[in-house]
């Protein structure tokens, strides 16, 4: 028994059928990477502040061992993925959106793979308060592996303080080319159930929808089978079309629940919560295995690679340690891409190591370079194909003009940087990195104005001090006047004599 | 192994303006046979002296400007702004005129402006306007079709080009001989003098429903157009707009009382109305932004044509009713800003 996906689904405004790419990776089983010689693992693999190493150079972990946690704010620990000696925390270079190195524990492998003891660590979670499974999910070093990487504990935390109705695990994936919640649904669809299981129990639910995009009719398949075989009524299938940006947060709300989630909100707003599926069999993997967050699968595609494939590998292996499981690099390759191609960040190497945000890695081929941008024709189809109603062309205008309030009013805050304006563009302006600046440019001048705000603060107050200081001494002196008038002026010269008297020296300097 | 970096998104557009472009051109050669049929090869004359005097304007102003005159150029909107002015021109007429046309057109309407994607009005219209109003006789001259009038004699190329060159034509031709008014002007003066529609259409110059000739151009534009709308170069607001807003009030007229009214049919496909539809109200740059707002733009067009035909001095009204919803686009566009998702609706409606 297999339960039917359901179809009744919100609309989402424009959007674009891309080619998929994604049935060269999934042609074959996901391969388990070997155990690199070195593990490379940034502390900064989440949104929040980077964690805190715990172990010293030279110390010997163990697989699973925690080697780095958070500050207590929002952050994420950190795990080796597997065993061997601590040799560097030093920074590396990464794949992150913003600055091109970062802090990391660099482990030496002794291939022996060895875990530490995880009795202590699994638990029966049905036993657990939500809270206690809160806290137990915090430390499994698990965050958001649909690209966002918020560590999900808080994420939770925050989301059980808004009501809440459904809980919606995002097995979209609608990049082109990344396949990889596509095969771990097919391959560890039970593990993303339980995960959703787990999630429902830690957020006191009883409803998930679980959307699947309609060009995954295997892991389709293979959920309604594992479905079927937990008989759990609260979990309910959804297909969505195949249509990019679908798998965005707030876009797959709307598509499933059609409700909006509203500006600078989130789906909770809405009453729902969003997990990617990857990250829903993270949690399974943590509580009921007790391994936390140290390996994913992640797709190796692209035209640059001979044979696009899914891996499964230790987070911290560097690119270059797993491009040999997907045949190596053709002589074409020239730009590697972490993520898809809409949204992607081009990286200039491969020492840099995988991580808990890594799906995909994406080697492409020189292409016939494009021509200049043109001037914009107003065609309006950047406008017909925004996922959020927004005027791409009108806002480059802004942009241009740099018109911060006319920016703000038509929305550059709502921008989801998905690239579909850009490749409608007939005039070929690279609208999306243009938004992208724009808004740095934006957060600068916030940031500028708040330190305006702050240092014309700073200076109203000492004028005030001044102020204060100056009436406290002008009464001071009319009190001592009124003093000298009470007692009279010779009384004062006698008062004066005395003093030179006790100190002669001070004469010449009074005057 | 070191790798080149760029911005995403790393996927390379579908589409590019020069293409459009061609494309624009290309729908409009179904309409052009149609014409060269019916009014000899004027037009053809017009698009070469035209073209000439665009693309010599916009690679001038260019370079004035100090853009790149290669890039500028093979955007090919300079040959479509060509294509336009010849068939909105009569298909006999003295090459200095299309020329002060096309270059009023490239020189001022569009880079005066600030050159492509900048210039308020459609470049085509403005062109032709400063001509309309500045040569009245020439643009009044229009070369009949076919009627199986005995004296019926279609131009040679030879013919039309002495008189582009020249404005004359060999002796044994006279202009009165092979002109005769436009249908649009036929039905204008005949309704003034209190004649019927009907009996107005008995004149072989009115063809089927739309004026002989003009309604064969009609059709065959309105298959370009339906191309360009395949192609998805052109969406359909702007012309069902065009052709609704003219089709109402025609049809309401009409309905009211046939007689002193000419038929939607005719208001549909005589003059400039097709080619006004698909490919003159349609160009991006002058027009509105959003779909909702393309629709009102679209409507405001064809409403101001009937008004033009039916109350106005002008014949046709095609190019005046471009330029003055041309100047409506941005109240258009700030009224039909659509609902940014995730934000209130009330407000929005509210503005």
């Amino acid at each position: 028994m297999s339960a039917a996906p359901t179809y009744d689904l919100g609309k989402l405004h424009g959007g674009l059928r891309l080619p998929g790419e994604k049935s060269v990776s999934t042609t074959g089983p996901v391969l388990q990477a070997p155990i690199p010689d070195q593990l490379v693992l940034p502390l900064t693999q989440h949104v929040g502040n980077p964690s805190q190493p715990i172990v010293g150079i030279g110390e010997h972990v163990l697989k699973g061992q925690l080697i780095a946690d958070t500050d207590g704010s929002l952050g994420a620990p950190v795990h080796a993925s597997s065993s061997g000696k601590i040799v560097a925390i030093e920074p590396w270079p990464v794949s992150r959106r913003h600055g091109a190195t970062a802090p990391c524990i660099v482990i030496e492998c002794d291939g022996q793979d060895q875990a530490i003891e995880t009795t202590e660590i699994v638990v029966d979670y049905a036993q657990l308060d939500p809270d206690s499974l809160l806290k137990k999910i915090l430390q499994g070093g698990i965050v958001g592996l649909g690209g966002a990487v918020f560590p999900t504990a808080q994420k939770l935390m925050q989301a059980v303080t808004a009501p809440l109705d459904y809980l919606i695990l995002n097995g979209v994936e609608c990049e082109p080319y990344i396949s990889c919640d596509d095969m771990l649904m097919r391959e560890h669809a039970h593990d993303v159930l339980r995960g959703a299981q787990i999630l429902m129990h830690a957020l006191s639910l009883s409803h998930c929808h679980v959307a699947v995009e309609s060009d995954k009719p295997q892991a389709m398949i293979a959920l309604g089978e594992a479905l079927g075989e937990i008989a759990d009524d609260r979990i309910v299938l959804k297909q969505v079309p195949t249509i990019y940006p679908s798998g965005g947060e707030d876009q797959l709300v709307q598509l499933v629940t059609n409700k909006e989630v509203p500006t600078g909100g989130l789906p909770t707003d809405v009453g729902c919560v969003v997990q990617n599926v990857g990250t829903a069999a993270a949690i399974n993997r943590w509580v009921v295995h007790g391994e936390p967050l140290i390996s994913r699968i992640t797709t190796i595609t692209g035209g640059g690679v001979v044979q696009p494939v899914n891996v499964h590998a230790r987070i911290g292996t560097t690119i270059a340690d797993i491009v040999h499981l997907a045949g190596g690099y053709t002589d074409q390759a020239n730009q590697l891409v972490i993520g898809g191609p809409m949204t992607g960040k081009s990286i200039s190497t491969d020492r840099v190591p995988l991580v808990k945000a890594t799906n995909c890695v994406l080697v492409l081929v020189d292409e016939v370079p494009l021509e200049n941008p043109r001037p914009c024709i107003r065609c309006g189809e950047c406008a017909e194909v925004c996922p959020i109603q927004l005027l791409p062309q009108q806002l480059y205008w802004f942009s241009c003009a740099d018109n911060e309030t006319k920016l703000r009013e038509f929305g550059l805050t709502d921008c989801i940087e998905c690239g579909c304006c850009d490749l409608v563009c007939p005039s070929h302006i690279a609208l999306t990195a243009d938004f992208r600046m724009a808004k740095a440019r934006m957060r600068e001048l916030a940031d500028e104005k708040a330190r305006a705000k702050r240092a014309r603060q700073r200076y109203e107050t000492r004028n005030l001090r001044v102020l204060i200081e100056q009436e406290k001494r002008d009464e001071e002196l009319a009190a001592q006047k009124e003093t000298a008038r009470e007692i009279g002026p010779e009384a004062i010269k006698a008062i004066v004599a005395r003093a030179r008297k006790k100190s002669p020296g001070d004469q010449d300097e009074d005057i | 192994m070191d790798f080149e970096r760029r911005d995403a998104p790393f996927v390379t557009p579908a589409t590019d303006v020069s293409s459009m472009m061609r494309e624009v051109l290309y729908a409009l050669i179904p309409a052009a046979i149609a014409y060269v049929w019916y009014f000899g090869p004027g037009l053809i004359l017009n698009f070469i002296v035209a073209a000439l005097f665009c693309v010599a304007g916009e690679a001038v102003m260019l370079r004035a400007r100090g853009r790149s005159v290669e890039t500028g150029l093979s955007d090919f909107s300079a040959l479509v702004t060509a294509a336009l002015i010849a068939f909105a021109l009569p298909a006999l007429i003295p090459w200095w005129i299309t020329a002060t046309a096309a270059l009023f057109a490239v020189v001022v309407a569009k880079h005066l402006y600030g050159g492509l994607g900048f210039n308020i009005f459609n470049p085509a219209m403005a062109g032709y306007v400063v001509v309309m109003i500045a040569f009245p006789l020439h643009l009044n001259l229009w070369a009949a079709p076919d009627m199986g009038d005995l004296d019926y004699h279609y131009l040679t190329l030879f013919e039309t080009a002495r008189y582009t060159l020249t404005g004359t034509f060999p002796d044994y031709l006279s202009f009165d001989s092979i002109s005769r008014a436009t249908p649009l002007d036929t039905v204008k003066a005949g309704l003034r003098d209190l004649r019927t529609f009907e009996e107005i259409r008995v004149n072989p110059l009115m063809g089927d429903f739309g004026g002989r000739g003009w309604e064969w151009i009609g059709n065959f534009t309105a298959i370009g157009g339906a191309w360009l709308l395949a192609r998805k170069i052109i969406r359909w607001q702007i012309p069902l707009g065009v052709l609704a807003g003219l089709l109402v009030p025609s049809g309401i007229a009409y309905f009211l009382d046939p007689g002193v009214h000419a038929s939607p049919g005719f208001y549909l496909f005589s003059g400039g109305t097709m080619l006004c539809a698909f490919f003159i109200a349609t160009d991006p740059v002058s027009a509105a932004t959003s779909n909702k707002g393309r629709l009102i733009y679209g409507l405001g067009v064809g409403f101001l044509i009937y008004a033009i035909r039916r109350w106005g001095s002008y014949a046709d009204g095609v190019a005046f009713a471009i330029l003055l919803m041309n100047l409506t686009v941005p109240t258009i566009d700030y009224l039909t800003k659509p609902h940014i998702v995730g934000h209130v609706k009330s407000t929005q409606d509210s503005q």
